[in-house]
């Protein structure tokens, strides 16, 4: 194609090359780390370093190789099915990561909406407004909210002054932080497809059924509504993926009954020094993500047709 | 089928009772613009507007693109209010009264179609807001199916469809809920000329059938003088002058008139005797005499135009009797070959040309006026109108 096209011979590589790149991108970024995740989630732990076996050494030679394969073990699968902490964490996770999802999109679909329906020469400096926040570290803009949520923190300080509470309230550490976090933090992830589809609206598509005699309000869930469901649809999905594995709220906001499954991989990791569970964990958790990311292709492929 | 005026093309059945309800003082129009303007930030886009349409009247808005057609029309509907005067509808002013409350529907230029929606369901969205029953809705959008004969395309999806059957689905939706007032924004641009005429035949039959008032915007001359009882010549957000078809056809009252409806010939000359209801034009381009019947328009010593339409022009290679007045001679410059007609393109001594039409009463097997002929053009003294502006 690129030959007949340009009609110089020898180009055909380039266009490989193009095509190749994102692959390529994928195969050293995405699957080579995800084997080695695997691999280690059939392991056993052990006293070494790495601190698990067989550890797959090539230097022994390729029979060598097959008897460590041998050794390769679902004992780590089968330990998560029996402590019910790895169970009530991914639930719970799914549960924070779905109310969230919910809520967030509760906020953000009128700010899309109110930014989209802005005067065009606002809506530039309002999508910068939403992005702004990306220009501070994520990890600084959760500690903030520490400051923010603490008994003596600024919001407890503005209640009591203004004489709405009589006692501080005791939000930090909590599930509620938690959500307030995640809430916060990944807005701009449901604005910003929000926004898009909205944006593109075409006007006189409302106005075609006000002159059929649909007030405003109806002709919002009769026309816009379904027309943006696939901005919807992109928003949960940004939001919740994340969310499910969500590590660092949890961990700075929630208190120690917020239970998450990126919380439990870590002190897995961390604190237990246990490598092949936890990337068993991480294993299940990619599984538990697959549908999720499969129901949104469908869910894109539809809208682009 | 009582009504409607016999104009030009429309030649349905017998002859029906005359209708011009606009020559009558104590007819009480029925669609009313006062001194309406409207401007957007400071482009006036329509500029102190008065107009009266009629109940039942097919009102057509002519004009070229920017004149302020659509503002027009959108004001109607409501989804412009005039920056002053106003717009009422039966007697009530509508400014204030939003879109969803007025009892008019509008065919958009753009289709404006629901795309998440089927085609049957565009059809019904306006019934179903008015709460109508189930049954009696899906008679409804399954006349209207037949009606722009769309009737397998029903479960469709607008993106499955052709741009002249959005057309219908659209001209369908907007005479769903058969409106006091349709407004018709270029309906049928996008069908092929057959569809067309056909539909243009349609419209004015729904229209006496319904008893509705139609205003449509075109800007297609020939669809607005078949369709209209009276058509709006528009400019610049003025209406320059508002008559029937065949009025504005015949009686132009200006050179823009004479100039956007249908071909034209004009000559610059200046009025040198006006006695008898005859004007005489000298007209300096051309080298011609011209006598005009009128009823005043010109005064002596004025500047005015001849205009007359290349039909009315006759072409003969003889010199008429008084080649001096009403008469030109020059020789073929070009010939435009339509089929039914032909164009003679005529070449004067003084370099104007003029234009003369010619039905093609035979085959073309050989003309009898071909080109660098030497000719002669004469027309009689009601052929043409004499202008003033
Ligand atoms: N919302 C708007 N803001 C600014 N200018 C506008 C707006 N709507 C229309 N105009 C201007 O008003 C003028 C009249 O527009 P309108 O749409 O009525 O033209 P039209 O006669 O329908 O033309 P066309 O035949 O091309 O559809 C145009 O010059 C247009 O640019
Ligand atoms: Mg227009």
């Amino acid at each position: 194609m690129a030959m007949t096209t340009t009609g110089a011979p020898g180009r055909g590589w380039l266009r490989w090359l193009v095509v190749a790149i994102p692959y390529l991108w994928l195969i050293v970024l995405f699957l080579a780390p995800f084997l080695i995740v695997l691999k280690i989630s059939f392991s056993t732990t052990a006293i070494a370093m790495p601190p698990y076996t067989p550890a797959l050494d090539l230097s022994a030679g390729l029979g060598a190789l097959w008897e460590q394969i041998q050794e390769f073990t679902f004992d780590n699968y089968i330990f998560l099915t029996e402590d019910s902490l790895y169970l009530q964490s991914y639930l719970s996770s799914l549960k924070i990561a779905a109310i969230s999802t919910f809520l967030i999109l509760l906020v953000g679909y009128p700010i899309a909406y109110g930014m989209a329906r802005a005067r065009r020469e606002w809506r530039p400096t309002l999508l910068m407004l939403v992005i702004l926040p990306f220009w501070t570290s994520f990890l600084i803009r959760v500690y903030a909210w520490i400051g923010i949520l603490k008994p003596e923190g600024l919001l407890n300080q503005m209640l009591l002054g203004l004489g709405v509470i009589s006692e501080p309230l005791n939000i930090l550490p909590s599930t509620l932080a938690v959500y307030i976090g995640i809430v916060y933090s990944y807005l701009p992830f449901m604005i910003l497809p929000l926004y898009a589809t909205l944006e593109k609206l075409d006007e006189t598509l409302l106005e075609a059924a006000a002159d059929l005699g649909c007030p405003p309000i109806q002709a919002f869930w009769k026309i816009t509504f379904p027309l943006s469901i696939p901005g919807v649809v992109a928003g949960c999905f940004l939001v919740f993926i994340p969310a499910v594995g969500e590590f660092v709220i949890p961990d700075l906001l929630g208190g120690s009954d917020t239970l998450m499954i990126g919380k439990t991989l870590w002190a897995e990791f961390f604190s237990n020094r246990d490598w092949p569970v936890s990337s068993a964990v991480a294993v299940v958790l990619l599984a538990i993500l697959v549908v999720p990311i499969m129901l949104f292709q469908n869910a894109q492929k539809k809208a682009s047709e | 089928m009582a009504g409607k005026s016999l104009t030009a093309g429309k030649s349905l059945g017998p002859v029906r009772r005359a209708f011009a309800p606009w020559n009558d003082p104590a007819a009480k129009p029925f669609i009313q613009f006062q001194n309406v303007t409207k401007t957007f930030g400071d482009f006036t886009a329509v500029d102190d507007l008065s107009l009266n349409i009629y109940e039942r009247e097919f009102f057509a808005l002519l004009g070229p693109s920017g004149c302020g057609k659509t503002t027009l029309m959108r004001m109607i509907a409501g989804f412009e209010e005039p920056t002053s005067g106003h717009v009422m509808l039966d007697g009530q002013d509508l400014v204030g009264v939003p879109p969803y409350r007025r009892p008019t529907n509008m065919m958009f230029q753009s289709y404006a179609l629901f795309p998440h929606m089927n085609v049957w369901d565009n059809i019904a969205f306006g019934l179903k807001q008015d709460g109508m029953a189930k049954a009696d809705i899906a008679t409804r959008v399954d006349e209207m199916l037949a009606l722009v004969k769309l009737e397998k395309f029903a479960r469709r999806k607008p993106h499955q469809l052709s741009g002249g059957q959005k057309q219908r689905v659209a001209l369908a939706r907007s005479l769903a809920k058969k409106p006091k007032v349709l407004l018709l924004d270029e309906p049928l641009g996008a069908l092929d000329k057959k569809l067309r005429e056909e539909t243009q035949f349609e419209l004015i039959d729904l229209q006496v059938r319904l008893g509705m008032t139609f205003v449509i915007v075109t800007h297609d001359q020939e669809e607005a003088m078949t369709v209209a009882d009276r058509i709006a010549l528009m400019d610049q957000g003025k209406i320059v002058q508002i008559a029937t078809p065949g009025e504005i056809y015949e009686q132009p009252n200006s050179r823009y008139v004479a100039d956007f409806i249908g071909d034209i010939n004009i000559l610059e000359g200046k009025v040198t005797s006006t006695e008898g209801g005859v004007a005489t034009l000298d007209c300096i381009g051309t080298g011609a005499k011209v006598q005009v019947t009128q009823d005043g328009g010109a005064k002596l010593g004025d500047e005015a135009w001849f205009a007359i339409r290349p039909e009315k022009v006759s072409i003969s290679l003889t010199p008429p009797e008084d080649p001096s007045v009403n008469a030109v001679s020059g020789e073929v410059w070009d010939i435009g070959y339509l089929g039914d007609v032909s164009i003679y393109h005529i070449r004067l001594a003084t370099g104007a040309t003029v234009k003369s039409t010619i039905t093609n009463t035979t085959r073309l097997v050989s003309r009898p006026i071909t080109w660098e002929d030497k000719v002669w053009l004469t027309w009689s003294r009601d052929g043409g109108v004499v202008l003033t502006r």
